[in-house]
């Protein structure tokens, strides 16, 4: 799709200061080609400008940045090889849908008859075909949204970037367009780098995700990866909402080691914790409901809170393990709150998180 | 880069080799000079320097041989931005020394004569040669900045800052710097601190005898207190102004803007004129109170009041007009938005709808206040015993004292108060975001006005606009009887002495007295107006859109010709440009360049407001299109700031033609301006003429203004209009 085919993007060390504050902090990554990766992480963590810093539109401090194998590091943004779509869109109020689509094509010196084909081309692909002679003003957000990625495929970029492309949009609306993004980022075969700060969306369209927190990257990995294996408690929490709970480690054998959480005693891989107090992160569907004492072992715990979200049940238990946050899908016959249950653990979604 | 840059180079070694070097008498070539070339007065420097024993000049072809070199290096050679960077540093720094080093009667300083004896070699002032090949080594310096990573890699940027830093140190710092040295010398020139702190804490400056007995306060006084009530006053009128034409379905809007526009093109001491003729001791109102209502015959209106009234007509137009880009550039949604907060529609306009306005407000009133201080015509006419710093220095310097460092001190306080507001505006506006025109698509409809809102607004602004009819009417009529005030006889004779055509056997003949000046003055502005618009958003966009090390200096330095009052950049114009290098005294250049950076603020700051409140992901969404910045800043913003295109144009237009304080130090018998024309005649007396003539002036300026509204048009941003509310509404 791309005339040279999508492109890698790789950070060698790069950081980013404004005087004395640090945005982006030696960050080493590879994009492979024709690849989704994900920058996550909370509100100041440095995912955007890590985004402007692939776009150009920030200039790396220390450090190098490869495009497809080119060190890019000094070019400006009009020299690289990258389009992006912004947060607001940033669609120019006073051209049409057109003039903002064929915007690319024409300022780098392309026929107007040929620009304007370029443009109707993307723009059909993403429905907004009959549109071509509206000003942004007079369509919705979410079509707004997706002249923002036409305007950004007519030039068939090496790298296309995301800067929360959905945090304008409505909630039903944004699981479409996030499929759409990746429907079209797999049909195109588009190397995309992607901002959010919501987890579930980076789980659900990403091929790989960088966590990023303090500046720092804190893990990389495929969404399951991160999610079953988080590297860090930071991680563990801003990811998938897990229980964080004190244990005990003791009796390293091989890979895996005997925990202790309360009454209950486990086998765990030990993912290099040594013997002694540790956390642990247990997932809140792992955690499993009775309302008699079960076969295995098990803490005793009272509902203190209880919600109904029509597919599941989200409970808060108060257990010797500490408050829990449980996912049950059991929705039939719900525990009423301040009845006493027992809580035992499902064989997956409980891991050590090593440091 | 390295493309432009050996554009810029091969520009160089034309200035240096091919064009004259030097000032050509009367500025234009003739073939009788071209004979002689390259040798001769209109010889290149290359030429001059080998054959003329203009030695001195031979070194400035070294940077341009190194950039040669430098620039056929492989480009991915680190050494070319060195190369350049260097050239262009040492290409400006020798230029900069000849040039000041040897002058028109040899060395230019002391110590040049001590060290190799007078009188040294001679030279003239700079000419077109001599200006291309100063500009190239700029840019060859910002192109080598730019390869090094200066802004981003970007040349554009790079070489806009360096263009107008150079010029603004050339035309607006170094005339300062010439009177500010006058100001700590004596009369012979040489150093004397003692004189200047008597001039400085001079009690007819700082003291405050009104206060306590009925002696006068100090100059420096009276001019804080008027610059204060006409900035305060001026914006208040501005604002409901404005508001009335965007937020109203007020019936008479284009009146109401024509009202508005005409004092800004009248020349201001056409007003003070007119407040003579209607409320001075013959005046004809103060006839029809002495005669209806037995009030006696006074001179109140000299002095205070009558500045005021004068300045508060002539300066209010500006503030609207800065006011209206702002209150057009408020996203109705956010008051929408407010509304459906609860909101009433009172409490929107002053929570939301007026903090928004807040830079627009501030930006009025700095206006104000500097005009105020700066305006010379109105209490020239009008000040009567109450005089202000910008008369007292005009007189300091033509008066029969002639006192250039009084003048100087007196510049110096002027300054400082000016400066003052333009802080404390900074401080007041700090960091707040006033964005509201974004790159979402914006739908919805501005407020209409609260109804006591309104009433303020109506109840401010209709009472100003009669007056101001009357103001006009006094002018109109002015020139077509024999003497106002006295004499109502109907006659063409003013306009027939200054504007007779007559049909001689060579064709038509313009015989009329005002022909010659009237004719200089349209060319002038018009030169004046584009670049002054150009230079002026350039910097604008600059300050607002991209960051640099010094941006606060650089800021600085291009706000600070506005707080120099004419009459002290008229003096600092001559003290500075009668000798070389930089010799333009007498010529139409120097007028134009007197305009263009006199009147450049103003193109800034309506630049700054309207650019801050366009969201720069646009600016960015263009670049990573591939868009360079020229190309982002032709297609992006220019459209965008098309109020502000109309403001700078306008403005700058209509002060060239108006202006008088600067520019009757430099006009000449060649390039004579019809305000100094106008003045002239006054002092002989020939009022008719004056007024006749000041009134075929606004007549020109307003077909003028609406040219350039027509040519340069509204900006589209697809905002719904009133009328089509009901198609969105089923939509």
């Amino acid at each position: 799709m791309s005339k040279n085919g999508p492109a890698s993007v790789e950070f060698r060390s790069v950081a980013k200061r404004y005087g004395t504050v640090t945005a982006v902090d030696n960050v080493t990554f590879t994009i492979e080609p024709g690849k989704l990766v994900t920058l996550l992480g909370p509100s100041g963590c440095g995912k955007t400008t890590t985004l402007r810093l692939i776009a150009g539109l920030e200039m790396a401090s220390e450090g190098q940045i490869l495009i497809g194998g080119r060190d890019v590091t000094r070019l400006s943004a009009a020299d690289r090889d990258v389009s992006m779509v912004f947060q607001s869109y940033a669609l120019f109020p006073h051209m049409t849908v057109l003039e903002n689509a064929a915007y690319g094509p024409t300022v780098s010196g392309v026929p107007k008859a040929k620009a304007n084909e370029m443009a109707v081309e993307k723009l059909g692909l993403v429905g907004l075909k009959g549109y071509e002679k509206r000003l942004p003003s007079e369509l919705s957000g979410g079509q707004q949204q997706r002249v923002a990625v036409a305007r950004a495929l007519v030039l068939e970029p090496q790298v296309l970037l995301f800067d929360e492309p959905l945090s304008n949009l409505d909630a039903k609306l944004r699981r479409r367009v996030r499929e759409d993004i990746r429907e079209l980022q797999l049909k195109l075969n588009l190397t995309v780098a992607y901002v959010t700060h919501d987890q579930q969306e980076a789980l659900a369209v990403s091929d790989r995700i960088i966590v990023m927190s303090n500046a720092a990257i804190a893990q990389e990995g495929a969404p399951r990866d991160l999610y079953e294996e988080p590297a860090s408690l930071f991680v563990a929490d801003f990811i998938g909402d897990a229980n964080l709970v004190d244990g005990e480690l003791s009796e390293i054998q091989g890979d895996r080691a005997r925990v202790r959480l309360a009454d209950v005693e486990l086998q765990l891989r030990h993912r290099g914790a040594r013997p002694g107090p540790i956390k642990v992160a247990i997932r809140p569907e792992s955690l499993v409901l009775a309302a008699q004492r079960p076969a295995q072992q098990a803490v005793s715990g009272r509902i203190a809170k209880a919600a109904y979200l029509g597919t599941h049940m989200e409970y808060t238990v108060a257990s010797p393990l500490g408050e829990l946050f449980i996912v049950d899908r059991q929705v039939t016959q719900p525990y009423a709150p301040q009845s006493a249950v027992w809580i035992s653990l499902a064989d997956h979604g409980v891991t050590v998180v090593p440091a | 880069m390295k493309r432009t840059a050996a554009l810029w180079l091969g520009l160089g070694w034309v200035g240096f080799a091919v064009l004259p070097w030097y000032l050509v008498e009367g500025g234009s070539l003739s073939l009788d000079l071209l004979s002689g070339w390259p040798r001769g007065a209109a010889g290149g420097g290359l030429f001059l320097g080998l054959l003329e024993g203009r030695w001195w000049l031979l070194p400035l072809a070294l940077p341009l041989l190194a950039a040669l070199i430098g620039l056929r290096l492989p480009t991915d050679d680190r050494r070319i931005s060195d190369i350049l960077v260097w050239a262009g540093i040492a290409g400006l720094a020798w230029f900069v020394f000849q040039g000041f080093a040897i002058g028109l009667r040899g060395w230019g300083g002391n110590w040049l004569v001590a060290l190799f004896g007078a009188p040294g070699p001679k030279q003239e002032g700079m000419g077109y040669g001599a200006f291309l090949t100063a500009l190239s080594f700029l840019m060859l310096l910002t192109h080598g900045l730019a390869a090094r990573g200066f802004c981003r890699g970007d040349a554009f940027t790079v070489s806009s800052i360096g263009l107008i830093i150079a010029l603004i140190t050339a035309f607006v710092f170094f005339p300062i710097w010439e009177i500010l040295v006058s100001a700590f010398k004596d009369n012979d020139g040489r150093f004397a601190l003692n004189e200047f702190a008597a001039k400085f804490f001079d009690n007819s400056i700082w003291g405050l005898d009104c206060t306590y007995s009925s002696l006068r306060c100090g100059v420096a006084w009276n001019t804080l207190f008027l610059a204060i009530l006409v900035g305060v006053g001026t914006t208040a009128l501005g604002l409901a102004f404005a508001l009335i034409a965007t937020r109203t379905a007020f019936r008479f809007k284009g009146l109401l803007r024509i009202l508005t526009v005409l004092p800004i093109i009248t020349p201001p001491f056409v007003i003070g004129l007119a407040v003579i003729l209607l409320f001075g001791r013959s005046g004809a109102v103060s006839a029809i109170l002495y005669e209806w209502f037995d009030i006696p015959r006074s001179r109140w209106i000299y002095g205070l009041p009558g500045i005021f009234l004068a300045q508060m007509l002539a300066f209010t137009p500006i503030a609207f007009l800065v006011m209206i880009g702002v209150v057009q550039g408020i996203s109705p949604s956010l008051e929408e938005a407010s509304q459906t907060l609860r909101a009433k529609s009172w409490t929107t306009f002053s929570t939301i709808s007026l903090p928004l306005m807040r830079p627009g407000i501030a930006n009025g009133f700095l206006l104000g206040f500097i005009e105020s201080m700066a305006d010379f015509g109105n209490p020239l006419v009008l000040g009567g015993n109450f005089d202000v710093l910008s008369t007292k220095i005009f007189f300091a310097v033509v008066g029969a004292s002639h006192d250039q460092g009084r003048a100087a001190v007196l510049a110096i306080i002027l300054l400082a108060f000016t400066l003052g507001a333009f802080y404390a505006q900074h401080r007041w506006l700090g960091n707040r975001s006033y964005t509201t025109v974004t790159g979402k698509g914006d739908s919805g409809l501005p407020l209409p006005l609260p109804r006591r809102v309104a009433i303020l607004c109506y109840g401010t602004a209709i009472p100003w606009a009669v007056l101001t009819i009357v103001i006009y009417v006094t002018i109109l009529i002015g020139g077509f009887v024999k003497t106002m005030g006295r004499d109502y006889t109907p006659t063409l004779q003013h306009y027939l002495t200054g504007f007779a055509i007559e049909r001689a056997s060579w064709g038509i003949h313009f015989s009329g007295s005002a022909w010659n000046s009237f004719f200089t003055t349209i060319q002038i502005s018009a030169i004046a107006a584009p670049l002054t618009a150009i230079i002026g958003l350039l910097t604008a966009y600059l300050l607002a859109r991209q960051r640099f090390a010094g941006q606060r200096a650089f800021e600085f330095g291009t706000m600070l010709s506005f707080a120099i009052p004419g009459t002290v950049v008229g003096v600092s114009y001559i003290l500075a440009y009668n000798v070389p290098p930089i010799e333009i005294t007498g010529t139409g250049l120097i007028l134009i360049i007197c305009f263009v950076f006199r009147n450049m603020p103003v193109g800034v700051r309506s630049g700054i407001a309207t650019m801050s409140q366009i969201d720069k992901s646009l600016d960015e969404a263009s670049l990573t299109l591939g868009a360079r910045t020229f190309t982002t800043v032709w297609r992006v913003i220019l459209p965008l700031l098309r109020p502000a295109i109309v403001a700078a144009l306008v403005y700058s237009f209509v002060r060239a033609m108006t202006a008088v304080s600067a520019i009757i130090f430099l006009v000449s018998a060649e390039y004579n301006m019809a305000t100094a024309y106008i003045v002239g005649r006054v002092e002989a007396g020939e009022f008719g003429l004056a007024i006749a003539y000041s009134s075929v002036l606004i007549a020109v300026m307003l077909v003028a203004i609406l040219m350039i509204q027509i040519s340069v048009g509204e900006r589209r941003l697809g905002r719904r209009s009133t009328s089509d509310v009901a198609l969105q509404g089923a939509g």
